[in-house]
């Protein structure tokens, strides 16, 4: 008889107190109430209309909670403590890499120094910073293959934009006209919609049954009005890009450019690179692959790599190391044909910080060997489940891969959903749902190179509890219901999108 | 799957109602698109007296899963839209071929309906 397995990325025993539901601030904000105040005696209170123009005052007092310290505190201990995060267990949501922040990239963030300078200060002055920040690119450019980056971009889909104005400029110093973009069916949402906002058409190249670019259908769609084309190598899928030389080869021979979406560049790193693969641009998600907090809305940071011929069109300004009078300075200089600043000074500067410092803190073998761990991880999984779940696309996968409920749905009516929420009351974060849209009731999982062998040894053996359970009347109507154990039931999202309440009415007491 | 007999049907899954001795026909999504798309929560609608080709986005519908575009089935001129939809976008998902029709086309060419799928021949494709 096996043991029993203890699995460290098991969140079941975590406390998530209480049933009821926890009031808004507003609700427990009462008149008057402060949650810290300065002895105001010895400094005479001032009416406003007194030193602030009339122009720029309030008609009303701002409705802000009044609470004091104490509840303040609870409150939001209290809601910190009902929420699943990456620091209480595993997180197999899929295209969303690291989910663990490591402890020494925190303390680096902290770091006196680097986080207390202001940003106006001269180069002269942050001599330090403007290094961190040079090799940081240098990096970034070895990493991805590419010549030279900027890391002002604050995201990923910031990075997008960045990159498709580089190739519209690049275009337009040809004299060359271009207005479409082609993209996978595949592909992540952002890309249609930077495509469009930087001004051009988006042309979908559909996938063929292996789940990979249809090249076939892509020589179909290129000509003259071809700027360029997005590419996720690893896809959505988690499948590599078998004919990537040949799709290049094809989209640079009408002179478009291959711009690359970095999100999964953490499956590749020290194995290929995009540029050997035939990419021109290049984002990378600093936040997703390179030690910073993933989820909760950021701050990211998504740096651009070019190859030589671009590099004239980056943002600017940006660090360089020049001789002055026989001295060695970094100093910030704006390429020749910059298409100006995409971020107010240079970018989610901290950020960098903990990223430069996971890439020296792992090295170039420490790097290969995430992503070795994150494609092994997510293979072994895929095997575990692939006997209760379809796997639409069934070859070696790289860090991630896709699952479909449609058989469960067929047979039991339990949808993909269903899986999820039931997998919160089973001591796991859920997978991502619905997408890549090229699979019915996807279930999109990414365990990455850090949970332990014991971790996925539980959760394959309670994703596959879970589609058994989908087989019984009983357990349709369990999972119908999921999740139950935890603070907030099940939401109704129909609901919360078709009637969105966007303000809180404050009470009448107030 | 609810097929209606007095249907045709586009491959991207939207239906057209022909109606005798007129050019106007309607046009909704069909109800294997409105449940592989889940709940719908918006309905983008097009622009009264707007042309479109066979094949260009007519307009598009939100679920909590998606966003995607409707397709014109048939080339011609939108000549109604369903309005009804704005407020209440779960008719696509309660009622796909009757009160979540999304618009009237008059249809500019001829032979377009009858080269769109039967119900037998659309049952064999989404199959």
């Amino acid at each position: 008889m096996q043991d029993k397995v203890y699995a460290g990325g098991d969140a079941s025993s975590v406390p998530l107190m209480g049933k009821s539901a926890e009031p808004t601030i507003f609700e427990l904000s009462a008149k008057g109430r402060t949650a810290f105040s300065l002895r105001t005696q010895e400094v005479p209170v001032r009416d406003p209309k007194e030193t602030v123009p009339e122009s720029l005052l309030r008609e009303k007092v701002v409705e802000l909670p009044e609470v004091s310290e104490r509840d303040l505190v609870g409150h939001f201990t209290r809601l910190s403590s009902r929420q699943y995060a990456v620091d209480l267990g595993a997180y197999p949501l899929g295209s969303c890499t690291m989910k663990y922040n490591p402890k020494f990239a925190d303390q680096v963030a902290t770091t006196s120094g680097l986080y207390d300078i202001h940003p106006l200060t001269p180069d002269s002055h942050a001599q330090g910073w403007l290094e961190l920040m040079a090799t940081l690119e240098r990096y970034v450019c070895e990493i991805t293959g590419m010549a030279e980056a900027t890391l002002q971009p604050a995201a990923g889909a910031a990075g997008e934009l960045t990159g498709l104005l580089i190739m519209g400029a690049y275009h337009r110093s040809y004299g060359r006209k271009r207005t479409k973009v082609i993209i996978p069916d595949s592909a992540h949402g952002t890309n249609p919609a930077s495509v469009t906002l930087a001004g051009y058409e988006a042309v979908t190249v559909p996938s063929n049954d292996r789940g990979l670019v249809d090249l076939e259908h892509l020589r179909k769609l290129l000509d003259d009005d071809v700027a360029g084309m997005m590419l996720t190598n690893p896809n959505t899928l988690g499948l590599f890009e078998e004919e990537i030389h040949q799709i290049a080869e094809a989209v640079h021979s009408v002179g478009g450019l291959m711009y690359y979406d970095g999100a999964n560049l953490n499956a590749i790193i020290g194995i290929t690179r995009p540029g050997d693969m035939g990419f021109d641009i290049v984002h990378s998600n600093l936040h997703k692959t390179f030690a910073t907090p993933h989820g909760g809305g950021g701050p990211g940071a998504g740096p651009v790599a070019v190859t030589a011929e671009l590099a004239p069109f980056l943002p600017g300004p940006k660090p360089a190391l020049v001789m002055e009078d026989g001295i060695e300075r970094y100093r910030w200089v704006t390429p020749q044909a910059s298409i100006g600043k995409v971020h107010g000074f240079f970018g989610n500067a901290v950020v960098l910080a903990r990223a430069l410092s996971y890439m020296l803190y792992n090295g170039f073998d420490g790097l290969k060997a995430v992503s070795q761990y994150a494609v092994l991880n997510a293979n072994w999984l895929r095997k575990m489940v692939s006997q209760r779940y379809d796997i639409p696309y069934s070859q070696t996968c790289m860090h991630e891969f896709v699952a479909s409920a449609q058989r469960l749905r067929k047979e039991g009516g339990v949808k993909a959903l269903d899986i999820a929420k039931a997998l919160l009351d089973n001591g796991f974060h859920a997978p991502t749902v619905y997408f890549p849209l090229v699979v019915d009731e996807a279930l999109m999982m990414e365990p990455t190179e850090t949970e332990s062998l014991q971790t996925l040894i539980v959760l394959a053996e309670r994703l596959n509890a879970l589609a058994e359970l989908a087989t019984t009347k009983e357990g349709q109507s369990q999972l119908h219901e999921a999740p139950v154990n935890t603070p907030t039931r099940r939401v109704d999202e129909a609901l919360a999108a078709r009637k969105p309440r966007l303000t809180f009415d404050q009470p009448a007491n107030h | 799957m609810n097929l209606p007999e007095n249907l045709r049907y586009s491959k991207d899954h939207e239906w057209v109602r022909p109606q005798a001795g007129s050019q106007v026909v309607r046009v909704g999504i069909t109800d294997y698109a409105q449940d592989a798309l889940g709940d719908i929560v918006f309905v983008g609608l097009p622009k009264i007296g707007s042309t479109v080709e066979s094949g260009d986005a007519l307009g598009e519908v939100e679920s909590t899963k998606s966003v995607s575009d409707v397709f014109a089935p048939v080339s011609g001129k939108v000549v109604a839209v369903n309005t009804e939809l704005e407020s209440a976008p779960e008719l696509l998902n309660t009622d796909p071929y009757g009160d979540g029709w999304i618009c009237d086309i008059e249809i500019s060419g001829s032979g377009e309906v009858e080269s769109l799928m039967t119900p037998e021949q659309y049952a064999d494709f989404i199959d």
